[in-house]
Parts: structure tokens; sequence; C-alpha cells
């Protein structure tokens, strides 16, 4: 995946946007993925950025939360006849929805996050998670003492397999002979709904080794880092900057910025620069990133934070290439 | 009418209908309680189900996935069974029905697919259901505590296919590639145009009659057919049926399979006939909400399709009164399903002996003849 010129567009559209004021009038509009959107995670992300671009403009968002597949199209196609534009899909369970949404009307533009639909009027948004969880899997080598160091997912999904693959690198980048778990807390989508097994599961990797552990399995990850808590380990948080939640304990998250990918995409309509096609965030595009704060601030050393930076330009400037899990569905690098 | 008629009317009529406007009536307090206007939601809700043909079409959809896991749920309960593994049947004839699909030559005509998808649902579902048959019938494990734990089971087998065997290639979403059209089951507004009518495109498919069809076939089988007859008696005292020749164990088996096959057949109308591939959680809630469909329909077909109808109207209508008021969350819906399943399950007899007391009072004569309510 490449840095696309498109993403830098959106990326310089909206900072110029934040200053300015009245624009355009438009109609934006959210259908959120059936998991809701106080899910703590993902959606809740999307929901702070529709909520930002509301207090930074005082345009309203309408907003829909589907419960089954019938009404995720329906709810699509209900916003575009209304004259909704943009529709933000949020979640790659969308995607075929979107695609029947996208050509029944035309005339509307569509932006999916997460997945791709090849059609003329829709914005595709990705991320490559590989990036962040490359960084986060440097970090945990450096700071691992034992040698081993884990990664949790909620379950066994390609989407989740990206970031498992992208830490591994970054571990085994610092530490060749560094040896990297890989555990699944459930096989349906309440896995990411399940703090007290996602903390069972972080409990066999600390006992089977592991000093760092790295979840990305949306709400269950809260039980993960109490768990490092509890037995005195370390955690790296997922999605939104989770280190407040347990300062000392978490040793830095994987940031990912869905919200701000709603943002630009109404900031960029509002101001005509809205395009259809494949958006690539990554770390050059501010998509993800490695958080640090005043509440980690104690467990990255100068040095580790000059490395882990060091790494990130690199990939950056494109003279570091981490392996997409799913360019291939294997993670061979 | 004599008291015995009338104390069967109260049963069957009376008291479901005032369950429900009690639901009703605590639905209105609540929408009170957040500041929306119970009329106004009252008017969306009953648009958004009736008022237009898209919608129709929708509460029509999802009325058919409630009769196919209501019927489900009402033989297993004749046969004093509570399945609630209907999620899981449903999920796991999916498979059956995907599968029967694939394995055909795509070339071949909808006259041979549909059947063959049919039957493939019926008998995955069935199967689904055998194993915490068998287990109930020959090794005394509770039906409750095994179909629930098949259906977590269902949800990983399910995971596990579509991730790693059945995913289409170079897809992320684990989901299978598109059935041929030939196999798809005809939606009601290309039918209808076939017909020369017009009329809006919505998911509705003919799997809705087929859904009718097996209400009828439930009714026959269970009240006219000695299989049926077997199942109501063991149901009732299976210690008696024994004295009847008849053997419960394989009451068990036939009353499970069937309620499997019934709700395997949910897939026909999500996934033949309307996602037209094999997805993730196409079943999520319908297996649950056959339960109280059931319940509420005295588990009796007609009471069945008329509850599915209540249920797909709150489904269909409970979204568009999310869609449409910024104050009403989609959570409403579920509360207004609870609601409905406290006051017609929970306390459903709690109007009983007022009504029996004043509609049906016991006189000199019929307590002497020694009627029993």
């Amino acid at each position: 995946m490449k840095l696309t010129k498109i993403t830098m567009a959106l990326a310089a559209g909206a900072v110029v946007l934040t200053a300015s004021i009245a624009q355009a009038d438009i109609s934006p509009a959210v259908v959120y993925d059936k998991a809701g959107k106080f899910d703590k995670s993902f959606n809740e992300a999307v929901f702070n950025g529709v909520k930002r671009f509301t207090a930074d403009t005082g345009i309203s968002v309408r907003e829909v939360e589907p419960t089954n597949d019938a009404q995720v199209e329906q709810g699509l196609k209900k916003l575009a006849k209304r004259g909704s534009s943009p529709i933000v899909a949020v979640g790659f369970s969308q995607a075929n929805a979107v695609s029947a949404a996208a050509q029944a009307y035309p005339d509307s533009k569509f932006t999916l996050i997460d997945m791709v639909v090849p059609e003329a009027n829709v914005q595709n948004v990705v991320f490559r998670a590989q990036e962040g969880s490359f960084l986060v899997g440097a970090l945990a080598a450096m700071k691992s003492e034992t040698g081993t160091v884990g990664y949790v997912g909620a379950m066994d999904i390609p989407l989740l397999a990206v970031f498992g693959c992208g830490y591994e690198q970054g571990a085994k980048h610092i530490n060749a002979n560094i040896n990297v778990l890989h555990s699944f807390i459930g096989s349906t989508g309440a896995a990411f709904a399940n703090p007290s097994k996602g903390g069972e599961v972080a409990r066999s990797q600390f006992e089977s080794g592991a000093d760092v552990v790295f979840a990305a399995a949306g709400s269950s990850g809260v039980g993960v880092i109490q768990t490092a808590a509890d037995m005195g380990k370390l955690a790296i948080g997922v999605d939104s900057n989770q280190n407040y939640l347990q300062p000392g304990t978490v040793l830095t998250s994987m940031v990912k910025r869905v919200g701000e990918a709603a943002y630009q995409s109404y900031a960029a309509e509002q101001n005509g620069t809205w395009k259809p096609g494949f958006v690539s965030m990554g770390l050059a595009e501010g998509g993800v990133d490695w958080a640090l704060d005043e509440h980690n601030r104690g467990l990255v050393t100068a040095d580790m934070e000059a490395k882990v930076n060091a790494l990130k330009a690199a990939i950056i400037a494109g003279e570091l290439s981490v392996h997409d899990y799913m360019s291939d569905n294997t993670c061979n690098y | 009418m004599n008291r015995e008629n009338r104390i069967t009317w109260i049963n069957r009529l009376l008291l479901p209908v005032l369950n429900v406007l009690t639901a009703f009536a605590v639905t209105a307090v609540v929408f009170w309680l957040i500041d929306v206007n119970p009329l106004e939601a009252a008017e969306i809700l009953l648009y958004g189900a009736f008022g237009y043909e898209e919608g129709i079409g929708y509460t029509i959809y999802y009325t058919t996935n409630f009769i196919f896991t209501g019927l489900a749920v009402a033989v297993a309960f004749h046969a004093g069974l509570f399945n609630i593994g209907g999620e899981g049947q449903a999920y796991i004839g999916g498979l059956g029905a995907g599968l029967a699909i694939f394995m055909l030559d795509p070339t071949l005509g909808a006259w041979l697919f549909i059947p063959a998808s049919i039957i493939g649902a019926l008998l995955f579902g069935a199967l689904w259901a055998l194993i915490p048959a068998y287990l109930q019938a020959y090794r005394g494990s509770h039906i409750v505590i095994t179909t629930i734990m098949f259906n977590f089971l269902a949800a990983s087998l399910m995971v596990y296919l579509m991730v790693h065997v059945l995913r289409e290639m170079g897809q992320m979403t684990p989901q299978s590639e598109l059935f041929p059209t030939n196999a798809w089951m005809p939606f009601v507004h290309d039918v209808a145009a076939g017909m020369g009518y017009s009329i809006e495109a919505s998911p509705l498919n003919l799997s809705v009659l087929l859904a009718l069809v097996c209400a009828v076939a439930v009714w026959f089988f269970l009240w006219q057919t000695r299989w049926g007859y077997a199942i109501r008696a063991t149901g009732k005292n299976s210690t008696a049926a024994v004295y009847g020749g008849i053997k419960p164990k394989r009451v068990i088996i036939v009353a499970m399979c069937i309620s499997g096959a019934l709700a395997g057949l949910v897939s026909i109308n999500e996934l033949v006939g309307y996602q037209h591939r094999l997805v993730m959680d196409f079943h999520l809630g319908y297996g649950f909400g056959g339960i109280a469909v059931a319940l509420m329909g005295r588990n009796h077909p007609v009471g069945i399709i008329v509850a599915a109808l209540l249920f797909g109207t709150l489904y269909q209508g409970g979204a568009e009164l999310a869609f449409e008021m910024s104050g009403v969350s989609r959570d409403i819906v579920v509360v207004m399903q609870g609601l409905v399943i406290l006051f017609c399950g929970a306390l459903e007899y709690m109007y009983r002996p007022w009504l029996i007391r004043t509609l049906a009072p016991v006189t000199q004569q019929t307590s002497a003849a020694g009627v029993t309510v």
C-alpha cells in the first residue's frame, strides 16, 4: 500500500478547515456497525469524530445504528434517499450494503471505513494497522526482560491477524530471538466485549513468561490491562489512547484514528475536495500511531522513544516496509 | 356460549390481546419518561411498518424469520421440550443451504437449486438438533443446557469455516462468494414486476410462502397425524403415553429434528432469499425471538403467524422510529420486545382469574357439573 496524494489533500483540507468557519452546507450522515456507537472502542472513536465535527461546524450528523444486516442496507439507502451526503459506513461488514446502496444512488457519496468497494461514488478508507503494530511490537521487545511478549486478539479474523503480524515483525526487528505468543479470546463477536475472558487469556500468557501483552480486542482489552496491572506486568492498548486506564501498566497504545477518517470525509465534502477511490491511512497520514503521554512517560526511556521514532521515520520514508498480512493471508516476511 | 367455551376464548384470544395492550401501555410510559410523545412514536412505528410498500416488505420479511423459529419452538414444546437452540440450528441450517448450492453445477436451473438449498437447510438444522435430542432421550442430559451449548458450538464452527474454508478469496470479510443467480429465491418485487405490477424493492422474497406452507404443515402434522398425537401425548404426560404404546425417546428425537429443521429454514429467507451468500451472524435474535413468538402464539400455527407479525412490525417499525427520532435509540425495540415477552410470557395469567370471575362466573349449574378451570 502506498501513500496517496488524495490522503495528503484530505489531511491538508482538514487542517485548513478547522481554522475557517462557514463553508458549503452539507447534510452528513453515519451508519455505525452492529456493535452500536457506544462500544468503548471502534464505533465510539467514530462517534467522537462525528461529535467533534458537529462541535466545530455546528452541522448535525444524522446517525443510524442498525441491529441486523438488512437494516444496514436499509439505513444507507434511506439516508441517500433523504439526500444525506457523504454517508460514512463504519466497519468492514458493511461492504456489501455500501456496494448495493452506491449503485442504487449514484449521486450520493459514501465513505467506507476499513474495507474497499470499487464503486465510482465510494471513498474507501483503510488503515495500515501493521505499521502502528510494528512500532508497539518494537517497543515491547525493547522493554521485555523475559524475551517473551504476547499478542491477544479478539477472534481469528484477517483484520486482527494484521495487528498480530505487524506486532511480531516489530518485536523480531529489535530482537530476532524473541518469542511472540499469539492467542485469541473467542470465536464470536462477543469476544470483543468480554473483559474477564480477555484477562484470563492474558494471565495464561503472563504465566507462560510474557511480560508485555498487546491486546487488539475492543473492550475485552480492558481486562487484559487490568490483569497486567494485577500481576505487575505491562500491557499495550489499542484503537483509542488507553494509556490513562492504568498509568504505569499501559506501556503504550496502538492508536487507530477512525474518528479522524469520518471527520476528514465530512470536512472534505464541505471544502469541495471529497473524492471517491482509495485512501490508505498509515503512520504518514496520522491514521495510526503509538501513544506517548504523561501516563506512560515513566515507562518509556528517552532512548526507547528515540528508537521507536526512528523506526517510525524509516517506515514513513519507505526505508522499512512492514508486511501486510492481508496482501497474501500469511505472515511470512 | 357455555362456560367452557368462554374460558377457551378467554385463554386463546382475550388474554394475549390484553397482555400485548398492557405491554404497549407500559411502553408508552417509557416513551413519556424519555420525553418522546408516545402517540407520535406509535404513528411513526406503524407508518414505518405498514405505511408504504418498502416498509411492508421489510415487516413481512422479518415476520418470515419469526414464523420459522416460532414453529420450531412450538413443535418441540408440544413434546414437552424447551428448544433454546434455534439460533444454532438456524446458523447451521445456513451452512446446509450454502453447501447444497455450492455443490451443484452453477448452470443448473432454479427448479433444482431452490429445493436443494431447502433440503440442505432442513437436514443440517435437524442434524444440529439431533445430537441434543439423542443426549436428552438416551443420556438424560437436559435439552435446555445442551441446546444452549450447541448455539456456541455452532457459532465457533461457523467462524472457523467462514474464516478458513469458505471465505471468498481476496476478501477480508468472512463471507462466502455470491451464490449463482439461479440459486436465488425470487424477490416478491421481481415476481410482481413479472406479472405486470410495480412495487418498491425490499428484501421480501418467496420464502414467506414457504413459511406459510410450513405453518399449515405443522398444524396438519400435530393435530391430524399419528406422530403428532404421539408428540402431544408425550408432552402432556410421557408416563401415560408409554401406556398408549408411545415410545417417548423416539418422540423426543423426532420432535427435535423437526424443530431444528424448521429453524434451519431461517437461512432460506436470509441467505437464499436476500443476502445470496453465506455470511456471519445472519441468524442473530431470531432463534430467541422464536421462543417469545411461540409463547405468545400459544404454540398454535395461527397464533404464531400473528405473533410473528407483531415481532416483524416491532423490528421494522422500531428501526424506523430510531431513524426518525433522534431521542430514540435502537435499543427501544429491545425494550418493547422485552415488555411484550414479560407480559405475554412471565405474567401470562395475570388477568386470568379476574377475567374468569367477570366473564365466566361459576354458576350453580356448572359447579354441579364439576367443570374445572
